[in-house]
């Protein structure tokens, strides 16, 4: 449930520093400059791409921490049913 | 006897790794314990004014690394407490005057005749900081609630756990109770969330340590103030004791948060 602050659409300072924190120290243990992000986003969606149909722009793909660790987590979407031979 | 070296780092500067040092040795010598600490800030020292023994030094830890005299002629004896003695750093030398095997070698003589060798780390993650962990068999990180502290305590927790010296033991300096209620400062909940390590102590934020620093008496020895106990309560968990966290240090919710956390890291260190 949001906070009363959140509702009024006021973020405290502790939660955005929290969060760029979570950031930013994801991208200094595996010395991945953000940017990489970005481009690793899109070569994977290329690639999957090519053989399915894919909601490119429902595509996540994130860094998430586990203890001093991180993984590499991707989620792509499929855009319906499997790619559509056409009839006729 | 063979003693254990403590080593208090950081990475950022002015968190308060020289008042940690000169506290916790304080307040370890004043348990009992023979205790000597080492200023391993080569070119700024500072341990020497923190505990109010600047007018005394004669020799410095660069004397002892080139031989012009033996480690017990550059100890100094606290004025206060019988078995606290400091060896200053030089003030007009650098970090390469010293190298990581000098810190070796003069720790494991020390270690001879002292239960515990606290060394404070220069700020930085180049020799000094490279000499003051590599006699340690633990080291101690001080962070304060504060973007620009965490992320360097992150850096600094990754390379003492490169240099096989982990897990390193966190305390949060300078934690504003009002500002953590008011969510507008990290709460140490927070900050052992993001950096995943294992607390050792919380310090408030105090004025009353900038007059302890004006004095050259260390807070530890205040018998009343919260801050000094704050810092008692770290010497006795780096004995080994458990001492509980008090919830007036943390924030609301902050004791059945931590416990949480500790739960979940278990793991992790294995």
């Amino acid at each position: 449930m949001p906070s009363l602050s959140e509702l009024l659409g006021r973020k405290r300072s502790a939660n955005t520093a929290k969060d760029r924190l979570r950031v930013v120290l994801i991208h200094d243990r595996s010395a991945l400059p953000p940017g990489v992000m970005e481009s690793l986003r899109q070569e994977l969606i290329e690639v999957v791409a090519r053989h399915i149909d894919v909601d490119q722009h429902a595509v996540r793909v994130e860094m998430v921490q586990e203890g001093r660790s991180a993984t590499l987590q991707a989620e792509i979407p499929i855009k319906g049913a499997p790619k559509q031979h056409s009839t006729e | 006897m063979t003693g254990r070296v403590i080593t208090i780092t950081s990475g950022k500067g002015g968190v308060g790794k020289t008042t940690a040092t000169a506290n916790i040795s304080a307040a370890l010598a004043d348990m009992g314990h023979k205790v000597v600490c080492m200023d391993a800030d080569i070119g700024l020292r500072n341990l020497d004014v923190v505990l109010g023994l600047e007018n005394r030094i004669v020799y410095d830890l660069v004397d002892v690394v080139e031989g012009r005299c033996k480690v017990r002629q550059a100890m100094i004896r606290d004025k206060r407490l019988e078995e606290l003695y400091l060896i200053p750093a030089a003030q007009t030398r650098d970090k390469n005057a010293v190298a990581p095997k000098d810190m070796v070698r003069i720790c494991d003589e020390l270690r001879q005749d002292f239960d515990y060798i606290v060394i404070d780390s220069p700020a930085g993650i180049e020799r000094g900081f490279k000499n003051a962990i590599a006699p340690a068999d633990e080291v101690v990180i001080i962070t304060n609630p504060e973007v620009s502290a965490v992320r360097d305590a992150d850096r600094i927790i990754g390379l003492v756990e490169a240099e096989q010296k982990g897990p390193a033991k966190l305390v949060v300096n300078r934690i504003n109770t009002e500002m953590v209620e008011r969510g507008d400062m990290l709460a140490v909940a927070d900050v052992l969330e993001l950096l995943a390590v294992d607390l050792i102590g919380i310090v408030p934020d105090d004025t009353a340590v900038l007059v302890s620093t004006n004095k050259g008496a260390p807070i530890a020895l205040e018998p009343k103030s919260k801050t000094g106990q704050a810092f008692r309560d770290i010497a006795r968990r780096l004995t080994g004791e458990e001492v509980p966290f008090s919830a007036s240090n943390g924030n609301a919710g902050f004791l059945g948060r931590l416990s949480k956390l500790i739960g979940s890291k278990e793991g992790r260190n294995a």
